[in-house]
């Protein structure tokens, strides 16, 4: 006699460890398999467009370092380029070096949160997040020394960057360069062929690549399906053109797909920060820019690669000192999209490595 | 470097296939006539050498007489991409068609819109507030909301 089953819904979250944040899974079970899954989103939505809108272009530059926090350098970064399409200001070069260095790294740093979260979620709980986070700690210490901040950095401006960077840094620089290679073959050792990481990601919430286009997938996500799409190559900005690097791709598109990216694209990003760092010229890092801007009537789109996924932002003016519009592609809100596919047919305890491959931060999802 | 097509090459191409459906063009962008967007957008998306398979973004803009939608397209197989847009007169209950059947990737983004814009979407699976509670009066992003 067959058993009378009924699915069973649970909710994971607002405030559950394992969800990065406040964000809600309702998902529906039948037995341990999940049937279906509905993200609830908002518990964080602070409504920075509408705030943005009543401010000066230059007082938002704070609040972009507010939407991903463990990236705010290449948030500062995606909407100044945008002020400076709409308005058309030119940058220093020495400013655009300086700009590419801490956009790489920012993604190094985001990366490592990103890495090291996962494998929390996987159940190797704290260990490889701390290993992680010593490297972050370095990085953090090199922002600290240009801005001053270790978080939420405020470092770029329309026109340039806020300093140029001090004696210090260089060398420190160099010293970090030298070192985070063999780092990340440390992590290379003790991750890549891991038991416990190979049978909880291997195969596990896979994202076809036709899927993940039609989904508008950036970032690691979109590249984890095999899709070698980067706006640094296919859309170069600062001086993106003039460095040399590869695009890492997955095959498969499953969560170790997308881990193992993240793993690459940190090697990449000191591969490039390394020829910026011998390219960077002297001369001045900020275009003299009126305190108050106004650009002329019209719109603009500034996107960047932001260590999460295509960061924009769609600027238009109508030639007063505040954004008529000001709105953020948020690339993990659009990368959420595909949860709902990678997670059917999975375990309700797979859920939680799935959701934590995608790499979110709530603060840009809800904004 | 991705070819940002102008609004008015690619408006030639349309209005030969789909006769009344732009309204103006310019080098920016494309503005198309709100009734015949979803066949404007399938044509983008399924001729060859268009190919615009990817969505980056789409948002929209209150200007009081009207509310302009904008989508970003890009081709990721020829690298190039598009800015169209469309409008909706109405303001009691606006309302356009969701582009969710071609694109997925408009999923949470006409959901963020009717959330915070109060855009209907005809045709969108699930369409329900995203970042405000249900219940919630009104739409931030309109302009007359204080």
């Amino acid at each position: 006699m067959a058993l009378k089953t009924e699915p069973f819904v649970i909710n994971v979250g607002p405030q559950h460890p394992s969800t990065h944040g406040v964000f809600r899974m309702r998902l529906t079970l039948d037995g341990e398999v999940i049937v279906d899954v509905e993200p609830v989103l908002g518990y964080l939505h602070r409504g920075i467009e509408k705030l943005a809108e009543g401010r000066t272009y230059t007082q938002n530059i704070p609040f972009t370092d507010r939407l991903d926090y463990l990236a705010s350098m290449s948030n500062n970064l995606a909407y100044v380029l945008a002020v400076e399409k709409l308005a058309g200001i030119p940058v220093p070069e020495r400013a655009e070096y300086l700009r590419v260095i801490m956009a790489e790294l920012q993604r190094i740093a985001s990366h490592l949160v990103g890495v090291g979260a996962f494998l929390n979620d996987c159940g190797a709980f704290m260990t490889p997040l701390l290993y992680m986070f010593r490297e972050r700690e370095k990085i953090l210490d090199l922002f600290e020394m240009v801005c001053g901040q270790r978080l939420t950095y405020n470092y770029m401006r329309i026109g340039g960057v806020s300093h140029d960077i001090p004696a210090e840094f260089l060398p420190a620089l160099d010293r970090f360069v030298t070192t985070m290679p063999g780092f990340i073959d440390e992590y290379d050792q003790l991750l890549a062929e891991n038991e416990i990481l190979l049978a909880r990601a291997k195969g596990v919430g896979i994202l076809p690549e036709e899927l993940a286009i039609n989904i508008s997938a950036s970032g690691p996500v979109l590249r984890g399906s095999g899709v070698r799409w980067d706006i640094r190559k296919a859309d170069p900005y600062s001086v993106y053109d003039r460095l040399e690097f590869d695009i890492p791709t997955g095959s498969v598109g499953d969560c170790y797909d997308r881990y193992w990216v993240r793993i690459q694209e940190m090697r990449q990003s000191v591969r490039i920060i390394r020829q910026a760092v011998e390219q960077l010229p002297p001369g001045e890092v900020r275009t003299e820019v009126p305190h108050l801007l106004h650009p002329p009537e019209g719109e603009a789109y500034g996107h960047i690669e932001a260590p999460k996924g295509e960061l924009g932002f769609y600027l238009v003016s109508d030639n007063s000192i505040a954004p008529y519009r000001f709105h953020v592609r948020a690339p993990t809100l659009i990368n959420l999209t595909a949860l709902r596919d990678m997670m059917i047919g999975w375990k309700v305890a797979d859920a939680v490595i799935i959701f934590g491959s995608i790499d979110i931060c709530l603060a840009e999802v809800d904004r | 470097m991705t070819l940002a097509f102008s609004g008015e090459e690619i408006a030639s191409q349309v209005e030969e296939q789909l006769p009344g459906s732009i309204v103006d063009s310019s080098q920016d962008s494309l503005v198309v006539n709100s009734e015949s967007w979803l066949a404007v957008a399938t044509f983008l998306k399924d001729t060859p050498g268009l190919d615009f398979d990817y969505l980056t973004s789409i948002t929209a803009v209150d200007y009081y007489d009207y509310f302009e939608m904008v989508y970003q397209l890009t081709s990721l197989k020829h690298n190039h991409s598009l800015v169209v847009k469309t409008r909706c007169y109405e303001r009691e209950k606006p309302k356009l068609p969701s582009v969710v059947s071609l694109w997925r990737g408009a999923d949470f983004q006409e959901r963020e819109i009717y959330d915070l814009m109060g855009i209907s979407f005809d045709g969108h699976p699930n369409l329900k507030r995203i970042f405000l509670w249900q219940g919630f009066q009104g739409h931030p992003l309109r302009k007359d909301y204080l």
